[in-house]
C-alpha cells in the first residue's frame, strides 16, 4: 500500500501576481485598484479572480483616492481588502491610510514602488521608504511596513499582511518594487492564514439585536484625542514588541554589515557571498518588517560590529532609521543609487570591499 | 373644526420663529422671556393651550429642533 | 380625548442639535429619519456623514454610521454597499463636499450605478468653515471668497449636480426639493422615501439635492434664509424631479452587488486557479 504525499502547489509566478494569489487565499472579499505601472498586472490578476472570492468584489476605481476610500467602506462592512498601487498613487492614498489608522481599520495597501519623484518611471526603487514608514499622510499613526525580498516572500508576507490588520486592526503595507513585481520565480503556496483571529466586534452592519454605533476619527475635545493617540501608540508598542522579523547573514564574524532589505538585500547578499569568498569578513542584516525597525537586532550586532553599511535604490532612506538604532554605537556608511538603476552584486561589492580595506587601513595606523 | 393644542420644549428651542411664520392660525408668538440658552423661545398664544390651534402640525413640520409636540382633539 | 399628531421619530436620537437655529440639516435630518422609521430599515441601515457642519450626524441618527474623508462619500458608500448589499446605505453630504473635492467619486458612483442613496444638502457655501464660496454659490453672491459676489468669468457659474448628473445611465432617481416651505419639506421627505426605494428596489443610483438654508453664513434671519430659497436660489436650482426610472425599472446601468458572476463574464476565459 502506497500512500501519497499531500501535492505542494507550486508555481512560477510573476510577483505581482504572487500578491494577488496570496490575497485570493488569505480569504480577501474586495479589491479595489486603479491602473499605474508596475503593478498594473495587479489590478488585472483581482478582476479575472473575483469569482473565487468570497462574493468577491472588484472595481476599478476612477482614482487611487476612490479606491483607498472603498477600502475604508469594505473594512467597516468587516471584509478583507485589498488595494494597490505604485509611488505616485500612493502618494494620493495617504489621506485614506491616516483615516484607516486613526479609524483602527485593518486594511492591506500594497506599493510596488518606482523612481520617482514625480512621475519618476517605471524602474525598481526604494524611495518610498519615508512615505512607508514615517507614517506617509498626516497625525502621528505608524502602518506595519512588510519589505519583500522575493516572490515567494511576497507571497508568504500578503497573506501574513491580512492577518497582522485584523490581529491589530491597523493597515498594513507591503512593499514590493518594480523588478520583484515584474520577475518570475517559484512560488510555493504552503503559508497558512492565522486561526486565532479576533472577532470583528466593531463592524458596521446595520444594528439590528445592538445600540447602533459608529466609527469615527473626529475627536474635537483635545483630551480625547490626546488619548487616542496615546492608544493608538501602546497597540504600537505592542507590534514593535512581537512583530519585527529580520534575517542576518554571516554577522557573527563581520568587520562590516551591510544593511538592505527588498531588492537591495538580494543583491547585497550576492555582494557579501563574493566578499565572503575573497576572504573578506562581511554580513548582512536584510530587515523583513522595516516597520516596526528591527532596532534590537542592530544594537546586539554593534556590540562587535563597528561599521555598517546601508545599501538602497534610493538617496537613502532607511540609513536615518539605522543611524537612529545604532545611536552612535558604530560607523553608519551609505551608497544609494536613486532613479530605478540596478546595481550588480559585483559592482556593489567593488563599493563595500573599497569601504572595507579603508576601514582597515584606519584601524591599521 | 377640529382642535388642538402644541408642547414646546422652551429649553431646546432657539427661537428661530419658523413655526410663528407658518402657523396658518398665528398663534405662536415669542416668548418675552429668554430661554436658558438665550433665545426666545416659541409658545402657544394662550397660555392654557387652548383656542385657535387646529393641531394642523404644520409648526411641528417646520420645527429644525424637533421640540414641537403636536396633539389633536378627538371628537 | 387628544391624541399626539407629531413626535419626534424613533431613529432620530434625543440629543440637542449643534446646529445653527433655523439650519436646514436639522430638518433634513429629522425628514430622513422618518423616512427609515416608514419604511423600517433602522436596523440595516449605515450611514456616511460627510465633513462639514454634519460631520456629527452620527450624534443624531440612531443607525450605525462610518466617516468619511471629505468629499468621499460616494466612494466609502460604495465600499459598504458591494459588500453588504442586502443593507441600506446612504451618503449625506453638502455642496462643497459633493460638488468640489467630491465630484469625481459622484459621478462615478452614479455612472457605475451603484445602489446607495445620497442626500444631498446644498445651502450654497461651504458652512463649517465660515461661509466660502462653493460650487452652489449664486453668481453676485458675496462670500468670504468672494468678497465682492460670485463672478463667473473669475470663479466659473453654480453647478447644478441633478442636472449633470441625470446623463449618466446608472442613475435611477434624481430629485431636487427644497425645505422652505410647509409644502416643500413634504415634497422633500417624499423625495427621500422615493429615493431610498429606489435602492430597495435594487434600480440604480439615487440621489436628493435638497435646498436648504444657512442664515448663518447667509446673514439672514432664519425667516429671510427660507425666503430667499423661494425667491432666488430656487430660479437657479430649479425644484423637481429630474429623473427618474418610473414603474420599478432598473436602470441601464445598475451594477450588480458582486460584478461579474462568472469567469467568462469577466471577459477573461479562465482564472488563474489552474
Amino acid at each position: 500500500m502506497t500512500t501519497t504525499e499531500p501535492k505542494i502547489e507550486k508555481r512560477l509566478m510573476r510577483g505581482n501576481d504572487a500578491v494577488c494569489e496570496a490575497a485570493i487565499r488569505a480569504g480577501c472579499r474586495a479589491y479595489f485598484g486603479y491602473p499605474i505601472t508596475p503593478q498594473n498586472e495587479m489590478c488585472e490578476y483581482m478582476a479575472r479572480n473575483v469569482h473565487r472570492m468570497d462574493r468577491g468584489v472588484f472595481i476599478q476605481s476612477e482614482s487611487e483616492i476612490a479606491a483607498i476610500n472603498m477600502v475604508l467602506g469594505a473594512s467597516v462592512s468587516g471584509a478583507r481588502v485589498m488595494t494597490s498601487s505604485s509611488s505616485p498613487g500612493m502618494s494620493l492614498k495617504q489621506e485614506g491610510i491616516s483615516f484607516l489608522a486613526a479609524m483602527e481599520l485593518p486594511a492591506v495597501i500594497v506599493n510596488v514602488v518606482r523612481g520617482g519623484p514625480g512621475l519618476g518611471n517605471i524602474a525598481p526603487a526604494q524611495s518610498d521608504y519615508f512615505q512607508a514608514t514615517r507614517g506617509g499622510g498626516h497625525g502621528d499613526y505608524r502602518t506595519i511596513v512588510l519589505g519583500a525580498g522575493s516572490v515567494q516572500e511576497l507571497y508568504d508576507l500578503t497573506i501574513e499582511a491580512f492577518d497582522l490588520a485584523d490581529v491589530y486592526r491597523t493597515p498594513v503595507l507591503v512593499l514590493s518594487d518594480g523588478m520583484l513585481g515584474q520577475m518570475m520565480e517559484p512560488v510555493i503556496f504552503g503559508k497558512e492564514p492565522r486561526k486565532d483571529l479576533p472577532v470583528k466586534d466593531w463592524v458596521l452592519t446595520g444594528c439590528a439585536g445592538r445600540d447602533s454605533r459608529f466609527i469615527r476619527s473626529l475627536l474635537l475635545d483635545v483630551n480625547v484625542e490626546e488619548a487616542h493617540n496615546w492608544k493608538l501608540f501602546r497597540k504600537y508598542h505592542q507590534i514593535e514588541r512581537r512583530e519585527v522579523r529580520c534575517e542576518t547573514y554571516r554577522t557573527e564574524d563581520a568587520k562590516i554589515v551591510v544593511v538592505a532589505y527588498g531588492t537591495s538585500a538580494r543583491i547585497a547578499h550576492g555582494a557579501v557571498k563574493r566578499a565572503r569568498e575573497q576572504g573578506l569578513a562581511v554580513g548582512l542584516i536584510r530587515p523583513i518588517t522595516l516597520w516596526p525597525f528591527p532596532k534590537e537586532i542592530l544594537r546586539e550586532t554593534a556590540k562587535h560590529v563597528k561599521h555598517f553599511f546601508v545599501f538602497e535604490m534610493s538617496m537613502g532612506q532607511m540609513v536615518e532609521d539605522v543611524r537612529l538604532a545604532l545611536n552612535g554605537a558604530a560607523e553608519v556608511h551609505f551608497y544609494g543609487r536613486p532613479g530605478g538603476v540596478i546595481v550588480t552584486p559585483a559592482e556593489l561589492l567593488r563599493i563595500v570591499a573599497r569601504q572595507y580595506h579603508q576601514i582597515e587601513r584606519g584601524a591599521a595606523r | 373644526m377640529p382642535k388642538g393644542y402644541i408642547t414646546v420644549d422652551a429649553q431646546r428651542c432657539k427661537g428661530c420663529a419658523l413655526c410663528i411664520e407658518f402657523c396658518p392660525k398665528k398663534v405662536i408668538v415669542a416668548s418675552r422671556d429668554l430661554n436658558s440658552a438665550g433665545y426666545y423661545s416659541a409658545e402657544l398664544v394662550n397660555a392654557d393651550g387652548k383656542g385657535g390651534c387646529t393641531g394642523c402640525a404644520i409648526c411641528g413640520l417646520v420645527c429644525p429642533e424637533v421640540v414641537i409636540e403636536v396633539f389633536r382633539d378627538d371628537d | 380625548m387628544s391624541r399626539q399628531v407629531f413626535g419626534r421619530p424613533r431613529s432620530l436620537k434625543p440629543a440637542v442639535f449643534h446646529y445653527c437655529p433655523g439650519c436646514g440639516h436639522s430638518l433634513i435630518h429629522r425628514l430622513t429619519c422618518e423616512v427609515i422609521d416608514e419604511l423600517g430599515i433602522r436596523e440595516r441601515t449605515i450611514g456616511v456623514p460627510p465633513a462639514g457642519c454634519a460631520v456629527l450626524a452620527y450624534f443624531y441618527f440612531d443607525v450605525d454610521m462610518t466617516e468619511a474623508p471629505h468629499g468621499r462619500g460616494a466612494a466609502v458608500a460604495t465600499g459598504i454597499k458591494r459588500l453588504q448589499p442586502d443593507r441600506i446605505v446612504f451618503s449625506y453630504q453638502g455642496d462643497g463636499d459633493l460638488a468640489a473635492i467630491g465630484t469625481a467619486e459622484t459621478i462615478h458612483a452614479a455612472n457605475r450605478g451603484e445602489r446607495i442613496t445620497i442626500i444631498f444638502v446644498n445651502n450654497a457655501c461651504y458652512g463649517m468653515t465660515g461661509g466660502q464660496m462653493a460650487p452652489t454659490s449664486l453668481i453676485g453672491m458675496k462670500t468670504t471668497t468672494t468678497p465682492g459676489g460670485r463672478d463667473p468669468l473669475a470663479h466659473g457659474a453654480p453647478i447644478r449636480m441633478c442636472e449633470l448628473l441625470k446623463v449618466f445611465d446608472g442613475v435611477a432617481y434624481l430629485e431636487r426639493t427644497a425645505v422652505d416651505t410647509p409644502k416643500n419639506i413634504r415634497r422633500t421627505k417624499k423625495a427621500i422615501r422615493r429615493a431610498f426605494q429606489a435602492q430597495m428596489e435594487g434600480r440604480g443610483f439615487s440621489m436628493v439635492e435638497i435646498l436648504s438654508p444657512c442664515p448663518t453664513n447667509w446673514k439672514k434671519t432664519s425667516v429671510e434664509a427660507v425666503h430667499w430659497i423661494g425667491e432666488v436660489m430656487s430660479k437657479q436650482f430649479p425644484l423637481g424631479l429630474v429623473k427618474d426610472f418610473a414603474d420599478g425599472g432598473v436602470s441601464s446601468g445598475a451594477c450588480g452587488p458582486n460584478e461579474p458572476a462568472s469567469p467568462t463574464a469577466a471577459g477573461g476565459g479562465s482564472s488563474d486557479a489552474d
